[in-house]
């Protein structure tokens, strides 16, 4: 574990000033964090992160330690969701400062600097901090025709992203979009949409899944890299383990009633009031992997099925075309009409096959034919 | 009616029979138990009640029986007698398979009216035994795939990993859910045609299946 140590280091500015970075702890501090919160913060992030409890202060010495990091935040093909999500929360929270304590030198929803300014600034960043910075892109990348149907200032965001995530330490894909093309990438996808890897194979990217992403999910992925000073193990599909490890189904509040057998047949009715189990109604939760029941979103309040509406599966590959019809179990079969379930498919199969070999067997009865003899060989 | 008398012969083996009707019996609880879990009825009256749990449970143990029969068919068709052989499998492959699995046509379709006469498997049930295996193939590697994923990153999710990178969560389960449907078609087929040639060849088709011995006209060694 090497933490970058940097609260004493000064440098020169161009005016000659001295410019001194200070540590995400000095900073919190500043900010009117108390010690008392702040420690709080770090379990709470150790907890998100799976590590066991004895961890905490391990986490708390780190960020009390550590420069904090350059960050420079990309909006391609999306919502601004995942921004919204991150800067909408109710109360101000420690997760929050540290995100903004975060460089954040380049950030088009929120920066103060617009048209060239802000070129210039991202610019300067992604020179000055060529390999150290880190890099958010939020929205996926499109790739059809050059790349034309997404720009910013006369850019493609292919060629951005190239440049961008190309020389970033590491990059982190927040939301279903920039980590898998997501809701742009859905069939027939006519901007050839795709997430940051595949637009960029060569770039170190973290994808962080989820429309919208959980904030505390972004955070505790920015602390895991400033304690360890790597980024957290993922899963195939690029995906912290720590967030996406686990499969709603089995850390789901309502499971014992999917056990029990007890479920929600229609909206509103007797089991939907006892908050039973939404399987019935098309849930995803069994074909999803997030965290969504522990971590919940906006500060733990709640979440999709605690709410009483089953799992969309948003963050997963593909998720708006393989998951849905949403309020149905399985997926229509392709190739037929919208209205076909492999069920009714299946039943049309085996009548189809039943009615064939009664006609079959019928016939044979009617005919007569001749028993296997020893003059014909079998 | 034939007058003649036939020879008895032995063809198959004891762990033929026994895949054949363990695949039997699992195939009829998995399509049972899978009915449930795709398609549940609230049976549940307490949050305390394991009713899914039992029937999952039920499930998975079916398909661990299954799974294992349908491996052990497959080394049994390396050691097995040549009735029980993985070419007998593959009759297209040669002339003479390919004549018998004519005349088997010719004779289904009404064309030929003299009941042609197969000491082993019949030419055109072994193909259609191919096209199963796959499907057994398919559904097994699903179904263990989705259950696989209760443990991810453990042995058998982890062994499964090209099983998630072909199929999405969700067309696994319409995969293996469709591949049901396609072994019942199978299944009224395979019955059928049990049924019918045990009546027409009189070589006691069907009661094989239980004793291992089939009667023929004509004596192989």
């Amino acid at each position: 574990m090497s933490i970058q140590k940097g609260s004493d280091e000064s440098e020169k500015s161009e005016q000659g000033l001295e410019k001194r970075e200070y540590s995400v702890g000095e900073i919190l501090k500043k900010r009117g964090v108390s010690r008392r919160d702040f420690l709080k913060f770090c379990t709470a992030m150790t907890a998100a992160m799976s590590l066991p409890a004895s961890f905490a202060p391990s986490v708390a010495q780190a960020l009390d330690e550590v420069k904090r990091p350059t960050l420079v935040w990309l909006n391609f093909q999306d919502c601004t969701g995942d921004t919204e999500a991150l800067l909408r929360s109710a109360n101000p929270t420690v997760g929050e400062i540290i995100l903004d304590i975060l460089s954040v030198d380049y950030h088009e929803t929120i920066m103060a600097a617009a048209g060239h300014q802000a070129d210039e600034a991202l610019e300067n960043t992604i020179t000055k901090y060529k390999g150290k910075y880190l890099c958010v892109v939020e929205g996926s990348i499109s790739m059809k025709d050059g790349g034309v149907y997404g720009c910013t200032s006369g850019k493609t965001h292919l060629e951005i992203a190239r440049r961008v995530c190309g020389g970033a330490l590491a990059t982190i894909a927040i939301g279903t979009c920039a980590a898998y093309g997501g809701i742009a990438a859905a069939v027939p996808n006519p901007t050839g949409a795709v997430g940051v890897k595949d637009a960029v194979p060569g770039a170190t990217v973290i994808n962080l899944p989820g429309c919208p992403c959980n904030a505390d999910n972004l955070t505790a992925t920015i602390v895991h890299y400033l304690v360890f000073n790597k980024i957290p193990a993922m899963d195939s599909k690029g995906r912290p383990l720590f967030a996406y490890g686990k499969r709603i189904h089995d850390n789901c509040e309502r499971r014992p009633h999917f056990d029990a057998g007890q479920y929600v047949e229609h909206w509103g009715d007797d089991a939907h009031r006892k908050g039973f189990c939404l399987y019935k109604m098309g849930c995803k939760g069994p074909a999803t992997f997030h965290n969504c029941p522990t971590q919940r979103y906006n500060e733990k309040t709640s979440w999709p099925v605690a709410s009483g509406h089953g799992c969309a599966g948003c963050s997963e590959p593909q998720f708006w075309d393989t998951m849905s019809p949403l309020y149905r179990r399985l997926p229509h079969v392709p190739g037929f009409g919208i209205e076909a379930t492999a069920d009714k498919i299946g039943l049309g199969l085996v009548a189809g096959a039943g009615a064939a070999f009664a006609v079959h067997g019928a016939l044979n009865a009617l005919r007569k034919d001749k028993e296997p003899t020893e003059t014909k060989e079998g | 009616m034939s007058e003649s008398c036939k020879f008895k012969c032995y063809i198959w083996e004891l762990p033929v029979r026994w895949c054949h009707w363990v695949n039997v019996l699992s195939i009829a609880i998995l399509a049972l138990t899978g009915f449930f879990i795709g398609n549940p009825v609230s049976f549940g009256s307490s949050a305390s009640d394991f009713t899914m749990g039992w029937i999952r449970f039920v499930h998975f143990t079916a398909a661990y029986a299954f799974a294992v029969s349908v491996l052990s068919r497959m080394i049994w068709s390396l050691i097995g007698n040549k009735y029980s052989g993985w070419k007998e499998f593959f009759p297209i492959a040669t002339a003479s398979g390919r004549e018998k699995m004519n005349k088997m046509l010719r004779y289904y379709m009404f064309v030929d009216k003299e009941v042609p006469e197969t000491v082993g498997h019949n030419p055109l049930a072994t193909t259609a035994y191919f096209a199963l295996f796959l499907i057994y193939m398919l559904m097994i590697l699903t179904g263990f795939s989705l259950y696989a994923e209760h443990a991810p990153g453990g042995v058998m999710h982890k062994s499964l990993g090209f099983m998630y990178a072909l199929f999405s969560n969700q067309g696994m389960r319409l995969a293996h859910h469709a591949s049901m449907w396609m072994i019942f078609g199978f299944i009224i087929n395979h019955i059928y045609s049990a049924w019918l040639m045990d009546i027409k060849e009189h070589g006691s088709e069907i009661s094989s299946m239980f004793s291992g011995y089939k009667f023929t006209v004509k004596k192989e060694k």
